[in-house]
């Protein structure tokens, strides 16, 4: 099973910030609309227009880099990065350099089912940057010109750069996981990949076991790669051709230039992008239209403050306090903070965590799917909620009839106890309970032979003849009487 | 140090622009000359100094996060050498 | 007298008083530019109608007791490189020939605010890179003192027609020296303020952290009032300054007192023309009468302003140039005879069994970009490119661009030592009057070293003013600069007013403008 390379993994991860406004004008950042009906003459970088910083963007840039235990740099600065495409108007994108406003930070990463054990992954840096616009080929390239939209030219990004720290597709994917949940909880980002409000690009070579030690292989670079699933089949597939590669080529890290290769997500296949040598020639230099950045310690403190209670820290609050396994605490916290904050009501409410983290989990869930609606569009509250599960906590109903109780409630709005009552579920009393038993075992003694040997399971038919004759029983407590009786015999 | 034509050559693709080959000459000699007489620099010691890129000692400078009107999309367009009154419209990128 | 021989300040007052009409006056300058442009060539484009039908608004606006801005009723000319919403900015390059702005640049804001009659834009250096707007993809300017003489550059068109009457007042922008140093060929007073004390949104970029807007005029005065509308902070400049803009045209007539003037060693050396110099000379006697103090002092530094000028202003050009790729705007060049011309050129090689030189050809975006920007650009905006291109490019940052900001930064320092001496530093604008037109076109590197006196200010961020202190025996301007601390335009201002009050230079004129 164990292979003999180990498989180096590092993210690049592009995240568009949640501002209403792009970096340096004040067009739109909103997704979808017609084309080029978000420019002005700034973002089309129109002669002697002028960038100016956009301060919430900045603002959610150094929140986000707080939360990955950056390092923020008091003095920071804005470079040209320079290089021309028709999508980037002004034949530079702002970017920065050597001077980024956050450095050396990390986000740990865990695997619920332990697949691997937690680690923190290195944050390199993050940085701000704007977006270049859209260009849009013809299927057939090159029998059309190519179509530019620059809405989203100058949209705020922020470049996050971990350290090459993954060693295994799960992890990869395990990072990005948490790092999405992690800028959801912050507000930063939308993260919807499909309207590429996250990128990913990632760097990946091998760590071939040989008679020498261990022997590094060329850095690819791998792009193209459309969700989380798409990054760890890519990196799953590049770790196989890489070591192919070696067994043919024996190439070793430096040998050859750093090669660019693209995710073809239908074929599963990364294929080689060509790349011409004079296009990484960036000819960085620092924008001297736009001024440094300061950022004192009080507005580091500031930002902090204003981050609020992040994954981690959430989910094992979750543990301590409501008794719930790091399984369903990831559930619960992935599921977002509306979700979780619907959770802890119910479950304080109602004094057992694990019955409130089941029912939110599998009922109410599953009800915010189907009906296609966020926990605060839900109609039930957990009060309400609750009531239902105090009938089960006291044996008035079992989880079966509950379930078909909850969907009376979420359609008709009515209290648990009323549909209750229209459904006519009521708590049958224990010495009803004893009577009934007593009944079946007299007209079933086949039955109660079996369990006598030993086929507990036999009770299940009384059970169910019971529920027959009165469907209010609770099928828990009547197998409790039915083996007790039989016991007794 | 001097330039050569290849150089030049390089830089002329590196700065988008098509030089015919009298031009390439022309500028081989011309940038040579510049460059030698910049080269003086090259005799003072900088080693403890500060870079300044800017004039000016201003830093923080934002403007706030509210929406401005875009331009109207024929507006935006109006100056394009080539559109289709949606998009701007260029020759085909092939393999890239 | 003439109108247009009046200063703006003396114009302003007739048309505050009633005496003259924005209509009348406006006809005044477009008559002389109607006589005497087609030599001088100072305009690339006279708005005759717009200017009458705006100069009647003011009019009427003032007959009816309406509030008028500070201007109001004064043509003004502007430097084609400032954007002019809906009109033509060409920036004197064909890449730019049919570009239209849909914006004001802020300047131009204010001026309108003003009440200022724009009259038209002027020539000069395409995209202000030169010193004597014979780099103009459409015209060469004419000095009006001599019309086989350039003007000076790049802002030529805007010195020259203040020179020849055309205009009271025009707007100018500066680099390397290119408002001082046509103002200093063609006898008028320009200034450059301090980097950061006017926005530059709007004016088009050639050397973003070297650029500064700033007025011409034929008086201190007048400059002083055309400052005070140009300046002031501006929210779309990250790089313009908050600071308060003082009355300039309130104080511009007081004088200093115990002024201390330093002559700086260094520009009275090798290459400085003797008549230049005993003009310059006499000026500082001149301050010396007025009670001014002269010390000698040195900017040690000062010789490698023109080295790390052009590496620097190349770098931040080629990069500010390279949004010119005839996707969004300006120039694109014929798609149809260029898809031939590969298809040709392939197919030559191919012929020739040149199999991999054929697939190493440009694509066609590449080739469209590349050819466009060789049709759309002149020969000294190839040369800048290129050479920040190459400054720039993998593994010569650090000798070029980044050894120019250090020197950059020790000949700031040479201000700043200089400045804990002395109020201002007066001194030559250029070593020589006015050259011949065609006089140093094919040699790039003496035609930067026009610059020597000026660049410095630039690099430092500090302003400067020219305006005239003498004239050649062949009756050329000769001009004197004047350079100050950040931020004390003002103690400029009142410098050369003093002057001006003093001397009669400034009200000399060329020929072509009636008495
Ligand atoms: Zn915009």
């Amino acid at each position: 099973m164990t292979k003999p390379y180990t498989i180096i993994i590092g993210l690049e991860v592009h995240v568009q910030l949640l501002t209403r406004t792009k970096l340096f004008c004040r067009c739109s950042t909103k997704f979808g609309a017609p084309p080029n009906t978000q420019t002005c003459q700034v973002c089309i970088g129109m002669p002697g227009t002028l960038p100016v910083m956009n301060r919430e963007a900045f603002k959610l840039a150094l929140k986000t880099a707080v939360a990955l235990n950056c390092e923020i740099a008091d003095f920071t600065k804005w470079d040209r990065k320079q290089y021309y495409y028709p999508d980037l108007p002004k034949g530079y994108q702002i970017s920065q350099y050597d001077l980024p406003f956050s450095h050396d930070g990390w986000l740990e990463i865990g695997d619920p089912k332990d697949r691997f054990e937690r680690k923190k992954i290195g944050i390199i840096r993050a940085h701000l940057e704007e977006d270049a616009g859209k260009s849009m080929h013809d299927e057939v390239a090159g029998q059309a010109d190519s179509r530019i939209d620059l809405n989203r030219a100058g949209t705020p990004l922020l470049e996050i750069v971990s350290q090459p720290d993954m060693r295994s597709a799960l992890e990869a994917k395990a990072y990005l996981s948490e790092l999405k949940l992690l800028l959801t909880y912050l507000g930063v980002s939308d993260c919807n990949m499909q309207e590429g409000s996250l990128r990913v690009d990632a760097n990946i070579n091998l760590h071939v076991d040989t008679p020498e030690g261990k022997v590094a292989t060329p850095i690819v670079e791998v792009k193209n790669m459309n969700s989380f699933r798409a990054v760890e089949r890519a990196m799953e597939y590049e770790a196989g051709r890489h070591y192919q590669v070696w067994q043919q080529t024996h190439q070793r890290l430096g040998d050859v230039p750093k090669q660019t290769r693209g995710w073809d997500d239908v074929a599963n296949v990364t294929r080689g992008q060509r790349h011409k040598e004079e296009s990484s020639d960036y000819r960085y230099f620092p924008d001297p239209d736009l001024v440094p950045v300061c950022v004192s310690e009080a507005q580091i403190s500031e930002a902090r403050k204003s981050l609020g209670e992040l994954p981690a820290a959430l989910r094992t609050r979750l543990e301590n306090t409501h008794g719930i396994k790091p399984y369903d605490s990831d559930v619960l916290v992935s599921a977002g903070r509306g979700l979780v904050d619907y959770f802890v009501e119910l479950a304080e409410l109602s004094g057992d965590g694990k019955l409130a983290s089941n029912w939110v989990q599998q009922d109410v869930m599953r009800t915010l799917n189907e009906q296609k609606i966020e926990i605060d569009q839900f109609r039930l509250q957990p009060t309400q909620l609750c009531e239902l599960l105090k009938a089960i906590q006291d044996g008035q109903i079992d989880t079966g009839r509950a379930r078909e109780v909850f969907i009376e409630m979420v359609a008709s709005g009515k209290s648990a106890g009323e549909v209750m009552e229209a459904q006519g579920i009521e708590k049958v009393d224990e010495s009803e309970l004893v009577e009934l038993c007593q009944e079946l075992i007299a007209a079933n003694p086949k039955i109660v032979a079996d369990i006598r040997s030993g086929k507990q399971q036999a009770a299940g038919n009384l059970i169910g003849q019971a529920k027959k004759k009165n469907p209010n029983v609770n099928p828990g407590r009547l197998r409790e009487i039915v083996l007790d009786l039989v016991g007794k015999m | 140090m001097s330039l050569t034509r290849e150089e030049v050559e390089k830089v002329s693709l590196l700065g988008r622009l098509q030089l015919t080959s009298a031009e390439l000459d022309l500028m081989t000699a011309q940038m040579g000359q510049i460059v030698a007489y910049v080269e003086s620099l090259a005799e003072l010691n900088t080693a403890d100094v500060e870079p300044m890129a800017h004039a000016l000692d201003v830093s923080n400078v934002f403007a706030s996060d509210e929406l401005r009107p875009s331009l109207e999309r024929a507006a935006a367009l109006a100056n394009a050498p080539h559109h289709d009154r949606e998009f701007y419209l260029v020759p085909a990128v092939l393999g890239e | 007298m003439s109108l247009v021989r009046l200063s703006a300040t003396e114009l302003l007052a007739q048309l505050t008083a009633g005496q003259i009409t924005s209509v009348h006056l406006t006809e005044a300058y477009l008559g002389q530019i109607k006589r005497h442009d087609p030599q001088v060539k100072a305009f690339l484009r006279v708005d005759t109608q717009r200017a009458l039908d705006r100069a009647a608004e003011i009019d009427k606006r003032r007959r009816e007791g309406r509030p008028l801005g500070r201007l109001a009723g004064l043509p003004v000319a502007i430097k084609d490189l400032l954007c002019t919403q809906g009109e033509p900015t060409t920036c004197a390059s064909r890449i730019l020939e049919n570009f239209k702005p849909p914006y004001d640049a802020t300047v131009i804001a204010r001026l309108k605010a003003a009440d200022a009659v724009l009259i038209g834009k002027t020539n000069m250096d395409e995209f202000a890179m030169g010193g004597s707007t014979e780099n103009s993809a459409f015209q060469k300017t004419a000095n009006p003192w001599d019309l086989e003489r350039i003007p000076g550059g790049s802002s030529g068109g805007s010195a020259a027609c203040v020179a020849a009457g055309m205009a009271p007042m025009s707007v100018g922008s500066d680099t390397g020296g290119s408002i001082r140093q046509p103002a200093g060929l063609c006898g008028v007073t320009g200034l450059k303020p301090t980097y950061g004390r006017v926005s530059r949104y709007g004016l088009v970029a050639f050397a973003s952290s070297l650029d500064q807007i700033g007025p011409l005029a034929r008086t201190a005065e007048d400059t002083a009032l055309l400052l005070e509308v140009l300046a002031g902070h501006d929210p779309l400049d990250s790089t313009s300054v908050d600071l308060p803009v003082p009355k300039y045209s309130a104080t511009v007539k007081q004088p200093l007192k115990n002024l201390r003037l330093g002559l700086v060693r260094e520009h009275f050396g090798e290459g400085l023309d003797g008549e230049v110099e005993a003009a310059v000379r006499q000026a500082v006697a001149v301050y010396e009468s007025l009670g001014a103090t002269i010390k000698d002092i040195s900017l040690p530094h000062g010789k490698y302003g023109v080295a790390t000028y052009y590496i620097i202003a190349p770098c931040e050009a080629s990069s500010n140039l390279a949004r010119y790729d005839g996707v969004h705007y300006g120039h694109r060049t014929d798609e149809k005879k260029m898809a031939a011309a590969i298809a040709a050129q392939r197919s030559t090689l191919e012929a020739a069994g040149k199999h991999v030189e054929a697939e190493a050809l440009d694509n066609p975006l590449v080739r469209m970009y590349r050819q466009s920007r060789a049709e759309g650009f002149g020969p000294e905006v190839k040369r800048r490119i290129m050479l920040g291109t190459y400054a720039l490019s993998a593994g010569y940052y650090d000798a070029y661009y980044l050894k120019a900001l250090k020197v950059r930064r020790l000949i700031r320092r040479d201000y700043d030592q200089a400045f804990g001496q002395v109020d201002l530093i007066a001194g030559p604008v250029t070593a020589t009057t006015a050259f011949k037109l065609g006089e140093k076109v094919d040699d790039p590197l003496a035609m930067y070293l026009v610059d020597l006196y000026t660049v410095s200010a630039n690099l430092a961020g500090i302003g400067g003013i020219a305006f005239p202190c003498g004239f050649s025996e062949g009756g050329l301007p000769i001009g004197l600069q004047l350079q100050a601390p950040p931020f004390e335009e003002e103690r400029l201002l009142r410098a050369a007013c003093m002057f001006q009050r003093a001397t009669d230079w400034h009200q000399r004129w060329p020929s072509m403008v009636p008495a």
